[in-house]
């Protein structure tokens, strides 16, 4: 049923899309960032993808791009699934890499988008309001990445004062 | 609202009383003051400068200038099911501004995913809804098995022990939810009746898996344990008392004066805006859009049960309360179903990589310890994939997006909480209500701590 879309999304914009795949069934388009709102607002406006399922990231350390972006979709018209997939490259050091933000085509990307540039560091243009959703503020770094040591502590209380 | 003229009797008393420098009027009273008995004058009769409020009767009907202040909900509240803050901004009693904010029960599961077997993932799934910990297990296991393909060996009586347990987990959820909520405006007596109810469906749950709450029962290829000799004679004990107990709840609640009037009505949103907000579950329906996956995507065997899926027509408070009311009863319909027709046979999928040996095997055989050892060390190998796998939970579509790279650790394990998604409409919600509103549309939205902040 959703291959068809995929078939779809092909055709309609065969310059953006990086590669596909239907792996455990779910059908999957990697698509180029810079075409990232025109093809969303498409599958949005003439597919009918108005529902916004999930929106995460997935760090791929070593590999360039580094990340994925990765969007599921459904249809509650038809029923029909998608996952569209945006890689973003990263700099070692560098600015935070950066993707326009999906919140004007669905207002459920906001606090997803939130979680994604509180856990590993990816910007979204265009974004209302890009603050930290799970973590603190005062919070140093991006603790989903995979550079991120997972025994790393950031008390938000110091305790390294002294006791007089 | 008329202020006393300039009360002269308190400085009598202070005067005659004491010598000392002057004090606060508000302060602690004097030794003196208090044998004397001049100090409850004191304190009760605050005292103006001369001409204070003179003239200003005139203005008595005008509702008094209000400028909006800044008040903190939480982060601990005693209304409040998790631990979450809610910075208001109100004008008298009404919220003009809300930034919703959660995280203060996050516990790195997605990090600690990527750094256990995904065996021992289960545990932790069990503490992302903390009330109906079956259901996650049963999304993770699917999860898994979706990655490897091997959704559709998975035994017949596994799939229906994971319904069986998945709906009692669901039923306890929804009671709390409902009677947490109620209790919140003010009925009591549900909640003790509705919790009584979930702690039976617990105690059958606690001889079944061993654990009254994080029960991780649920296996990669199956269960862990098959049901109880009595488990179908029990289940239908505790349930037939559930009914009589939701027959109650529903006499006492649904036409109280005080619980309609908190309900209904109050925090409506419509069906579009909800899909844009990405609305799940019981909220979603409660809009009159009838989506459960169980019913519009069936997994496990759900589709040979024969039950409804209620919605509501105004999306307001009181039909996500009807809603989750009506919901317990079709669970209970699919359990009794799933209890006449859950064959025999085998309760996990008999494949030495993905299943446990037996512990007569692992005791007595060299391949059993082997087998055993590699599980537990290695972990259930998973080719390198990625998967998006959705069941209905407590609160709405349940979600994992696991990414495997060939070992026996997830690379990438994320999971979609409903009620995360929930939670950042919430500002929407009570944006222009007053602030008593909070308690029921917070109630009812059923923010589980530990799925919204993981």
């Amino acid at each position: 049923m959703s291959k068809a879309d995929l078939d779809k999304l092909v055709a309609q914009f065969p310059s953006a899309i990086v590669s596909t795949h239907s792996k455990c069934g779910d059908d999957t388009a990697v698509i180029r960032s810079e075409n990232l709102l025109d093809v969303m607002r498409w599958l949005k406006g003439s597919l009918g993808f108005d529902f916004l399922v999930d929106l995460t990231a997935v760090d791929y350390l070593g590999r360039d791009p580094r990340f994925e972006v990765v969007y599921h979709l459904r249809s509650m018209q038809s029923g029909s699934r998608l996952r569209v997939k945006v890689q973003v490259a990263c700099v070692e050091d560098g600015p935070n890499p950066t993707v326009d933000s999906v919140v004007a085509i669905w207002p459920a990307a906001n606090w997803q988008e939130r979680e994604v540039w509180d856990m590993f560091g990816i910007k979204f243009a265009g974004h209302p309001d890009l603050r930290r959703v799970l973590m603190y503020e005062e919070f140093i770094g991006h603790p989903l990445r995979k550079d991120y040591p997972k025994e790393k502590r950031q008390p938000l209380i110091r305790r390294d004062y002294s006791m007089e | 609202m008329a202020h006393s003229p300039p009360s002269n009797s308190g400085q009598a008393a202070r005067t005659g009383t004491s010598t000392g420098p002057q004090k606060m009027v508000f302060g602690m009273p004097t030794p003196d003051e208090i044998v004397s008995g001049a100090a409850r004058e004191l304190r009760s009769r605050p005292q103006f400068p001369p001409g204070f409020g003179e003239g200003q009767d005139a203005d008595d009907d005008a509702p008094l200038p209000t400028e909006p202040m800044t008040i903190n909900m939480g982060p601990s509240h005693p209304a409040m099911h998790g631990t979450v803050r809610i910075i208001l901004t109100v004008d008298g009693e009404t919220v003009k501004e809300a930034d919703v904010q959660v995280g203060y029960l996050h516990r790195c599961f997605e990090k600690e995913a990527e750094y256990a077997t995904y065996t021992q993932v289960f545990p932790y799934t069990d503490r992302l809804n903390y009330v109906s910990p079956l259901l996650n297990n049963v999304g993770f296991a699917m999860a898994a098995e979706k990655l490897l393909g091997i959704s559709d060996k998975i035994p017949e009586r596994a799939q229906f022990i994971r319904v069986i347990v998945g709906e009692i987990s669901r039923i306890t959820d929804h009671l709390t939810c409902v009677g947490a909520s109620g209790m919140e405006v003010g009925a009591f007596t549900p909640f003790l009746w509705m919790i009584k109810c979930r702690e039976w469906l617990w105690e059958l749950l606690e001889e079944l898996t061993g654990a009254r709450l994080t029960h991780s029962y649920v296996r990669i290829g199956g269960v862990a344990a098959d049901l109880t000799d009595n488990f179908s004679a029990r289940l239908r004990e505790v349930l037939a008392k559930c009914r009589e107990a939701m027959v109650d709840v529903e006499k006492l609640i649904v036409k109280n004066r005080i619980f309609r009037d908190r309900m209904d009505g109050v925090a409506v949103i419509s069906a579009e805006e909800a899909i844009a907000y990405g609305w799940t579950g019981p909220c979603l329906r409660s809009t009159g859009v009838p989506y459960d996956v169980r019913k519009d995507h069936p997994y496990l065997v759900y589709d040979r049960f024969d039950f409804d899926v209620p919605v509501g027509s105004t999306g307001d408070n009181y039909d996500r309360f009807a809603v989750r009311m009506e919901e317990i009863r079709q669970s209970m319909r699919i359990l009794e179903q799933a209890m006449e027709q859950i064959p025999a046979g085998p309760f996990k999928l008999d494949d030495p990589r993905i299943s446990m040996p037996p512990k007569s095997q692992v005791y007595n055989t060299i391949e059993g310890m082997i087998g055993h050892f590699k599980q537990i060390v290695d972990g259930v190998k998973i080719p390198p994939s990625e998967a998006y796998s959705y069941t209905e939970g407590g609160n709405g579509e349940l979600g994992f997006y696991l990414v495997s790279d060939g070992t026996g650790r997830p690379y990438r394990c994320h999971v979609r909480a409903p009620c995360f998604i929930l939670m950042q409409s919430v500002p929407k919600l009570i944006i222009g209500s007053g602030v008593a509103d909070i308690i029921p549309t917070f109630g009812m939205i059923n923010m589980i701590g530990g799925e919204c902040d993981r």
